[in-house]
């Protein structure tokens, strides 16, 4: 697979590690009244889908950044990348 | 019709025309008392025991493709009770003892091959935490024996002990495991349930589930509405899939894990082998071939086919550890979805829903635990309490802090 790195172009897969789905960047506020179920939720539930995924991507072989990849899991069709920090930016706004 | 050596020697002299179908093919009926979801090998097993062992009449096994289809047909075959945790090791074993008497039970020939295993050593530390677990098996009335590199070398002596990065120092071994033909798995347990009156539908997905003031009803599927008083889920890597039509998210994530077969070659192998160093364990099949694999390719995934990089990664295990396999060629690759959990453990357990059970989240691991799956899921379907080996099997040991992490590398589920 290729992933097409925001910056530095299309990059093999190779050269990235696999964390999991693009939700872990929400962590729940570890001071709410929920927190202990909604750590357990972050933490062990994944919605697992077939068909489009948004996931984490560490390009430990080349910049460090983190990227939010978008894949179709029953293809392997890579929709698209952005960097994880614009999207939490842009989740922050 | 009953297999026996006498029935083979008399269907050779009359020209085999009286073998008959192992299992019937028949129309889904209204209603049952158990559903089945799923015709895989922990499907059928459950079918199985449920009429042989609980002596349940009214069961149905319902499968969207073809028996065999999923990873029952796709799996490397190693038996093993081989584990450290007190939560899984007894189950292993009750499998490894049904496995024993598999061939007996369903009358079928499934090609139980107790040729053991042997898991290699590098290093000191490694050696520790193997005599370690030796000691947690033998502890659950398993067997295992420590071996040494002279011993090691003896039984086979075709590995490179001298790597320059990772020598081999011994081995532990479980002389009691070994493999099973996958496919005589499936057909024997169809047949075994399917001879007690279970229908067996093949060619019907199920789409939903009915669920009224939190009772489960029946499942919707692609022949029709099927009524049922309970329903079994046993669908492995689609788990995510199905459950979320009942309104369930599942402590799991479904990867891809490829396996590989080589050529027909002369017996080399005499058991399972698995470098301890890398990504690589082996077998030989009774036709000759080398069955091999690794990881997983490590990412979300329902295609059913793997990449290069992991194959890559497989063969230059192999060739690490025996070099002499250099030359034989590759023959077939393939893959299967896994149901990964986020401690490596399955889940055998009632849901939140009045008559939903749920078996699942084997990783890839499963096949061994056939037979005790399919034995522990009939247990708590027929009974509403779970099997004395499955009792850590459940939902919530997630939030209660039980997880069952035999590798301790947390809620990850690429690298289990
Ligand atoms: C490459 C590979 C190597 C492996 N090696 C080993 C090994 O050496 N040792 C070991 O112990 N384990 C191994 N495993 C794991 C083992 O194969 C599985 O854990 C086990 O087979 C899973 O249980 P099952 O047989 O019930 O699954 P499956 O055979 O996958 O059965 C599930 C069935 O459910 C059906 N289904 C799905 N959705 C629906 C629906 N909506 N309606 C109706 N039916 C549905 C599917 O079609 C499928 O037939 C391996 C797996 C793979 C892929």
């Amino acid at each position: 697979m290729l992933i097409p790195h925001p910056l530095l172009g299309l990059r093999d897969s190779q050269e990235f590690t696999y964390l999991g789905d693009a939700n872990l960047m929400h962590r729940p506020d570890p001071a709410a009244e929920n927190a202990e179920a909604a750590f357990c939720e972050y933490v062990f539930l994944r919605d697992n889908p077939a068909g489009v995924h948004r996931e984490l991507w560490f390009h430990e072989q080349g910049d460090r950044s983190w990227l939010v990849v978008t894949r179709d899991t029953t293809t392997h069709e890579i929709l698209g990348a952005e960097l994880a920090s614009d999207v939490k930016l842009g989740a922050a706004q | 019709m009953k297999f026996s050596g006498f029935k083979v020697v008399k269907e050779a002299l009359t020209g085999h025309k009286g073998w008959q179908p192992l299992w019937r093919n028949p129309e889904p009926k209204p209603a049952y008392d158990i559903v089945i979801v799923g015709g895989g090998g922990h499907g059928l097993a459950t079918a199985f025991y449920l009429a042989k062992t609980f002596g349940e009449l009214k069961v149905a096994v319902l499968e969207k493709g073809w028996l065999g289809s999923g990873n029952i047909g796709r799996n490397t075959t190693i038996i093993r009770s081989n584990y450290l945790l007190p939560g899984n090791e007894p189950f292993y074993e009750f499998s490894m003892k049904l496995w024993e008497n598999l061939e007996q039970e369903t009358n079928f020939n499934s090609m139980v091959s107790q040729r053991g295993i042997i898991n290699l050593i590098h290093t000191d530390g490694q050696r520790d935490a193997y005599r370690r677990r030796g000691n947690a098996m033998l502890l659950a009335g398993a067997d295992a024996r420590l071996l040494g590199r002279d011993e090691l070398k003896e039984m086979v002596p075709f590995l490179n002990y001298d790597n320059a990065r990772f020598p081999i120092k011994g081995g532990l071994m479980q002389p009691r495991a070994g493999t099973a033909r996958h496919d005589g798995v499936v057909w024997g347990y169809a047949r075994g349930a399917d001879q007690r009156g279970v229908d067996i539908i093949q060619n019907c997905e199920v789409t939903g589930f009915k669920i009224e003031n939190g009772k489960v009803l029946g499942v919707e599927t692609s022949r029709g509405f099927i009524g049922a008083k309970k329903v079994g889920v046993s669908v492995a890597g689609s788990s995510s899939r199905v459950m979320q039509k009942a309104g369930m998210r599942l402590p799991m994530e479904s990867h891809v894990l490829q396996a590989f077969v080589s050529e027909g070659l002369k017996p080399t192998i005499p058991g399972v082998i698995t470098f301890g160093a890398g990504h690589f364990y082996v077998s030989q099949s009774d036709k000759g071939g080398l069955v091999f694999g690794g990881d997983l390719d490590g990412y979300n995934s329902y295609a059913q086919r793997g990449n290069l990089p992991v194959v890559e990664d497989v063969l230059e295990g192999g060739m690490a550890l025996m070099p002499m396999i250099g030359r034989a060629r590759l023959l077939r690759s393939w893959g299967g979805i896994m149901d990964m959990s986020m401690d490596g453990s399955p889940i055998i357990d009632k849901t939140d829903i009045d008559g939903l059970y749920f078996n699942g989240g084997w990783c890839y691991g499963g096949f061994k635990a056939t037979p005790a799956s399919g034995y522990a899921f009939a247990h708590l379907l027929a009974t509403d309490r779970p099997h004395e080996t499955a009792t850590g099997y459940r939902f919530d040991r997630f939030n209660r802090g039980h997880v069952i992490d035999e590798k301790g590398v947390g809620a990850q589920p690429n690298l289990h």
